[in-house]
């Protein structure tokens, strides 16, 4: 008996795209373009664990829940926003509310010269004809089933470019806000973000959530790093505790470019994150570090795939997990180094410290290298607090929450030493104390 | 200030202690001595109050508390403090940071108001004068990479932090050499006074020579068999443990080893 595909999955509602309205409707290309994917998602649904990429992150409760499509009272949603403040971020910033963009929580006046910041919603009902690339894809694949979501539905998002030779002094910052509404609702960003040839950015992207929901949010990023530019993207997600979260980023990076992103995982009930990068040029550079912790039902799914490409490419991974109370987490590290590749460099490491007896971690590193010359490790370790430490720190008089929570931070601590902004580094490592049960 | 009576303890279902019994007062430095596998290091455990050694029979009383039924962090902020064997190292804890974390856990338990960081920095220069660290240690992870000597020296020097009522200084002297005994031992000196005792675990006589107890002890198979004053350790320095094994057959097999 083979399954039958759910009925229009989760979304109330939705028959076809003609029944929601959004922004750049109206171009013949967009629209095609979002009816196949919508057409490709209700034909396939969500996959189920037997698909390689959803082995530990099982998507049947998620499959049964209703949700509102986008938020009609966006606009007015009340958003403090001092919520929005980080420690040593104070340039532009675009700030999205339950998936619609904000113009009075935003920062886009005086905007130095180079740097283009919009929402996705005003560049499509002017001229989305630059953003057809983007834009047109068709996800083949039932497991990219948010990815055709996203596709079909995103009216909103980020336009960011920097231009060639451009300097940003100082952080652009990206808000996801997650607030109540009447319901649960479903709300799609996508962002399309362009580092012209050696152009500089320091990017920061907050998940962030005032009070208690349940929506379902999926981001798509596109990162473009030209030959030659330097990106450092700095990751916050602190979303609502029962929210879901499926962010979807592919990164490429040109001949001498370098990105560098740190990412520290608090909130959300269910949170998926992929990663798709690729190295495509000579002496391109890459380093990934990022952390979860987790506590309570928590499931976070992190999956890293990096693609050398090109010539004495670099990629350096550095992950870290922890779960304590029942939380589920799962790594999964792919570097591929492709034929031709010589002379590349690949790391990846991966720790994960279980704090309870019933939290559950699933780490997978992989590696498949096609090239010569190469220099490639990989390792995962899944293990406990060290107990003679912890017996250490309480002989000093430590209570057994404080002395946890202090080698819990520690584990964590080497992954953030490399974010170069300070004031934010103390509020990650702040933030990751805070959300230790 | 420390009442131990008729302590019995095992670690994995071996007794080890069998019916200890000692009298700390304040102001006292007893040295317990004895050879391998007498019990010293269990007895350091069990009063700091590790995991895995249960106390079958007898009793504790530590400043009027029963100390077995406190956690180690209790029994810190009540005054007990156990410079380790080996020290632990801990990566990614801050030396600095770690020993103000602890001197503010163990004050806010005795309801006494925490140190700002200004408060504990004059704080630490004052010690320093007790127990010599250098800057890079104080900022180091705790331990990591330390030499054995620096090890020693960090435990007197968080003991002269926290000041504690009684310090047990569990074989303090393995892996020294003569210079580095003399520091911890000078360190150690500074911080004798009338209201602080110290219980001083040793295999060899040598540590004596620069800490000198008002009492030794002999511990043997897990009791205090011979009790003296300083000059008891010179006879077993002397004599070694064989000679107290011939008054005590039970020590006879050990001694020999």
């Amino acid at each position: 008996m083979s399954p039958t595909p759910a009925p229009v999955p989760f979304i109330d509602g939705l028959r076809d795209i003609d029944s929601v309205r959004l922004a750049g409707s109206g171009h013949a290309w967009l629209d095609t373009a979002r009816r196949e994917n919508l057409e490709a998602f209700i034909a396939a649904g969500l996959p189920d664990t037997r698909a390689e990429a959803w082995k530990y992150t099982a998507l049947r409760a998620l499959g049964q829940r209703r949700f509102t499509h986008g938020d009609p009272g966006a606009p007015t949603r009340n958003v403090d926003p001092k919520e929005l403040v980080l420690p040593g971020v104070d340039g532009p910033r675009l700030v999205f509310v339950n998936g619609a963009f904000r113009a009075d929580l935003s920062r886009l006046e005086a905007l130095p010269a180079g740097l283009t910041l919009q929402p996705l919603s005003m560049v499509l009902s002017k001229d989305p004809e630059p953003l057809r690339f983007a834009l047109s894809r068709h996800y083949r694949e039932t497991s990219d089933a948010f990815a055709r979501l996203n596709a079909a539905l995103a009216g909103d998002g980020v336009v960011l470019r920097v231009a060639p030779g451009t300097r940003v002094g100082k952080p652009v910052q990206l808000c996801f806000v997650g607030t109540p509404a009447e319901g649960d609702l479903a709300w799609h960003l996508r962002n399309v973000i362009e580092l012209g040839e050696g152009a500089e950015l320091d990017l920061v992207e907050h998940h962030v959530s005032n009070i208690a929901h349940k929506h379902l949010g999926t981001v798509v990023t596109d990162i473009v790093v030209h030959d030659g530019a330097r990106l450092q993207h700095a990751l916050l997600q602190n979303a609502a505790e029962e929210s879901t979260l499926i962010r979807r980023g592919s990164l490429h990076l040109g001949a001498k470019a370098h990105a560098a992103l740190h990412v520290l995982e608090l909130g959300g009930a269910l949170v998926r994150h992929d990663l798709h990068a690729e190295l495509r040029g000579d002496e391109a550079r890459l380093d990934t570090r990022g952390v979860f912790v987790l506590r309570g039902r928590q499931h976070v799914d992190t999956q890293l795939s990096i693609r050398h490409q090109a010539l004495n490419t670099a990629s350096e991974s550095t992950w870290r997990g922890v779960a304590d109370e029942r939380a589920h987490g799962v790594f999964r590290g792919a570097i591929v180094v492709a034929q031709g590749a010589d002379g590349s460099d690949a790391n990846l490491s991966n720790k994960n410290l279980l704090l309870s007896g019933l939290a559950e971690i699933d780490t997978k590193p992989e590696l498949e290298i096609y090239a010569d010359e190469v220099k490639a490790a990989h390792g995962a370790t899944i293990g406990q607090l060290d107990e003679r430490a912890l017996f250490y720190l309480r002989s000093r008089g430590l209570p057994y929450a404080e002395a946890r929570a202090l080698l819990t931070a520690a584990f964590c601590r080497s992954v953030f030493a490399s974010l170069p902004n300070e004031s934010l580094r103390e509020h990650f490592s702040e933030a990751l104390l805070a959300h230790l049960p | 200030m420390l009442k131990i009576e008729n302590l019995h303890a095992r670690v994995e279902g071996k007794d080890i202690l069998k019916g200890l019994t000692l009298t700390v007062n304040p102001g006292e430095v007893h040295a317990i001595m004895g050879p391998n596998g007498a019990g010293k290091s269990t007895l350091g455990n069990v009063l700091s109050g590790r995991d895995g050694y249960e106390v079958t029979e007898g009793s504790v009383i530590f400043e009027g508390r029963d100390l077995l039924t406190l956690e180690p962090e209790e029994r810190a902020a009540a005054g007990l403090f156990l410079a380790f064997q080996y020290p632990v190292e801990i990566p990614g804890v801050n030396n600095t940071y770690f020993l103000r974390a602890a001197l503010n856990a163990q004050r806010k338990q005795r309801g006494e108001p925490e140190l700002d960081s200004m408060q504990f920095l004059k704080l630490v220069r004052e010690k320093l004068k007790i127990m010599q660290i250098s800057d890079e240690l104080l900022h180091r992870a705790v331990n990591e990479g330390f030499s054995g000597g620096e090890k020693k020296r960090n435990e007197i020097f968080q003991m002269a932090v926290l000041e504690p009522k009684l310090a047990i200084l569990d074989e303090t002297d393995s892996g020294l050499d003569i210079d580095a005994l003399k520091q911890v031992a000078q360190g150690v000196n500074a911080l004798r006074s009338p209201d602080r005792a110290f219980l001083v675990i040793t295999h060899y006589q040598r540590l004596l020579d620069y800490i000198e107890p008002d009492f030794v002890h002999v511990l043997s198979d897990g009791r205090i068999v011979e009790s003296g004053d300083k000059t008891l350790a010179l006879k077993l320095e002397e004599h070694g443990y064989a000679w107290i094994a011939d008054r005590d057959p039970a020590l006879a097999s050990e001694a020999r080893v």
